[in-house]
């Protein structure tokens, strides 16, 4: 609170904010009626995410056979699409658990929005899986519970079952890390509003107080649940890449994908982080809250997860060729300069040229160059996941058996659906809820302040600063 | 910390977190009984100054965890070596390396709903809960000692708030 801060720190919040006016800034948006660009959006999200619902209705109804997927190519947008979307969740986790457990006070400034897209980016995710049993309906056969089938049990072994398990706990405990930070904040909404709106949001504060023993308990299951958190995303993704690691496929079979397919997610979910705050501040006039210090520290995240990327994609690259074992380079071979050449191009192209540009301090902060390359990244991250599960399977062991592939419209319909479902969860949060976690930007204050850190500081808070830290020893 | 019973508040407001430590320690310092203290966010440094004890909340975490564990990694064992014994890929019946990954996530499941649900309920908290609270205002910029005036008197109160800089002063029963 009165802890010394070093000189040389940017202020994380602008504009010389007293708490009434973190108040009125970061609840008020809950409490206007909707912006036309709201409303333009959410009808933009909902028309989107009803035509993915038609398709996932017509992939139930006609089956897996509406999908060009056929006996060689097995996999493909499906799997790409959940894989991308799982990885973009993971920057929220990322925020909210490893830079607490860090004390990155930055990360207040947008955990709150990075948490949400968590949760709706593994519900979308989480999706593919399902319709992609075809027999949606059987979906519970891969819970393990007692049954009168035998019993029959699913496989332990199995990676697709500790998918199951990673997924299902990584939404649970995301899901209940994010609500329990938002308990206080509904509270501070009910404590503003009148009538039904006043018992809506006690019902969702959960008669929230503000009690010194209920915060100290708070601070203790967040950083608890933070180091729950840590463990658990690095865990979730490094399961999704046993999914390809552990098979005997050419090109999957490597011991480099978990650390690989961590380092793709955080930067892929930072990237959407980037894209989402970017436009959100701007509409919601959050430019105080989310600088261009938070940009920047974000860019940084970027630059260095897209090089990690970078190193793997050529780790990959010379062990296939090290190994001596003509299939991987074959396989490797083929991803270059086969036939979907073009997406191996562009998967490098996105994700490892595009993140350079951020060496360059100036670049790092600039908000339009930001947002475009956010967008190239996501798309390279797509190219990335495509690259490694479509192109591996088109040309396996046997030439007769080789295929191509290309997505049917109801495919392309699923896919642009749960872009639909994203937008349109995010879009209602942005509306019930501060997307800015207004206690503890009130928490950060005094030590992240304008008028307490950087260059226009009042220095006559020095004086009291001094005493009070005095007052400490 | 409350009881159903209702009590007679009296309460000062604070408009900043700084003069509310210093009042606190003034309270402690002069054996005044403080019903409670509300604040819009955690003020660090409060709960040594109040003489609260550091929440155990964390050892029940860590008990949900290893239930987890213990579930996870014992049921799979009654599965594959009792219940269904098969080969997988030839490999033995108890293949522990391969329980390892649900084993984790179950640890980590348990662990955070566990210490989450207790955190509502040991905080009387949750849906539908209505906590009578003392002012609108506690959620957003004010900071709040509360006596209970079967323990504080209100003159004593009320010279104890005007000598530590309490903006304002109120009654409430709840």
């Amino acid at each position: 609170m009165s802890a010394v801060v070093s000189p040389i720190r940017k202020p994380l919040i602008t504009g010389n904010k007293t708490y009434h006016q973190i108040t009125e800034d970061l609840i008020s948006p809950t409490e206007k009626t909707p912006t036309k660009e709201w409303v333009i959006g959410f009808i933009i999200s909902v028309a989107v995410l009803t035509f993915g619902v038609f398709c996932i209705l017509w992939t139930i109804w006609v089956g897996i056979g509406s999908w060009n997927l056929n006996r060689t190519i097995n996999w493909s947008w499906d799997i790409t699409n959940f894989v991308w979307w799982i990885g973009i969740g993971h920057a929220g986790t990322l925020i909210s658990a490893i830079l607490l457990l860090f004390r990155q006070k930055w990360r207040t400034g947008v955990n709150r929005a990075a948490e949400a897209m968590t949760i709706f980016a593994v519900m979308c995710a989480s999706l593919f899986p399902l319709i992609h049993m075809g027999r949606i309906w059987l979906a519970m056969f891969i819970l393990p519970y007692p049954n009168t089938r035998g019993p029959l049990w699913p496989n332990f072994n199995s990676p697709l079952l500790w998918d199951v398990f990673a997924i299902s706990t990584y939404l649970t405990v995301s899901l209940l890390f994010w609500y329990t930070g938002l308990v206080p904040d509904f509270a501070t909404i009910r404590d503003r509003a009148k009538g039904l709106r006043r018992r809506i949001y006690n019902t969702l504060s959960f008669g929230w107080t503000g009690s010194a023993k209920h915060w100290q308990r708070w601070e203790s299951l967040s950083l608890v649940l933070a180091g729950l958190s840590t463990p658990l995303v690095l865990s979730v993704h490094t399961i999704v890449s046993f999914d390809f690691a552990t098979s005997v496929i050419p090109g999957w079979h490597t011991t480099i994908f978990p650390p690989y397919f961590v380092a793709g997610a955080i930067f892929s979910g930072f990237a959407m982080v980037l894209t989402l705050m970017l436009i959100t501040r701007k509409l919601l006039h959050l430019e105080d809250y989310i600088t261009v210090e938070h940009v920047e520290s974000m860019n940084k995240v970027i630059l260095l997860t897209g090089t990690i990327v970078g190193v793997a994609y050529l780790t990959e690259l010379f062990i296939a060729w090290y190994s001596g074992y003509v299939y991987e380079q074959f396989a490797f071979f083929n991803r270059a300069l086969g036939p979907y050449w073009w997406s191996y191009f562009g998967m490098m192209f996105c994700n490892v040229i595009s993140p350079q540009f951020f060496w360059k301090k100036s670049w790092r902060r600039n908000l339009t160059l930001t947002f475009f390359l956010s967008i190239v990244v996501n798309i390279g991250m797509w190219f990335e996941r495509f690259v490694i599960i479509a192109t591996t399977l088109a040309r396996d062991y046997l030439p007769s058996s080789w295929s191509l592939y290309s997505p049917s419209w109801v495919e392309i319909g699923i896919f642009i659906g749960t872009m639909g479902l994203f937008f349109t969860c995010y879009l209602i949060f942005a509306r019930v809820a501060p997307v800015v976690a207004v206690a503890e930007i009130k928490h950060i204050l005094k030590t992240g302040g304008d008028q307490y850190v950087g260059e226009n500081a009042v220095h006559s808070h020095h004086d009291t600063h001094e005493e009070t830290h005095h007052d400490h020893h | 910390m409350a009881d159903n019973s209702s009590k007679e508040i009296i309460y000062g407001l604070y408009d900043d977190d700084e003069i509310l430590l210093k009042a606190v320690k003034e309270a402690k310092k002069q054996h005044l009984d403080i019903y409670d203290v509300f604040t819009p966010f955690p003020v660090h440094g409060l709960d040594p100054v109040l003489g609260l004890e550091e929440s155990r909340l964390h050892q029940a975490g860590f008990i949900y965890g290893a239930l987890g564990t213990l579930t996870a990694f014992l049921g799979m064992t009654w599965i594959f070596t009792k219940d269904w014994p098969n080969i997988f890929g030839g490999k033995p019946y108890w293949s522990v390396p391969a329980f390892i990954p649900i084993t984790f996530e179950l640890t980590v499941l348990f662990a955070a709903i566990g210490m989450t649900v207790t955190f509502y309920i040991i905080n009387g908290l949750g849906p539908g809960v209505v906590n009578k609270h003392l002012d609108d205002r506690i959620t957003d910029d004010k900071f709040c000692i509360a006596f209970d005036k079967s323990q504080v008197s209100a003159a004593q109160a009320e010279s104890f708030f005007r000598a530590t800089g309490a903006s304002e002063v109120n009654t409430k029963t709840i």
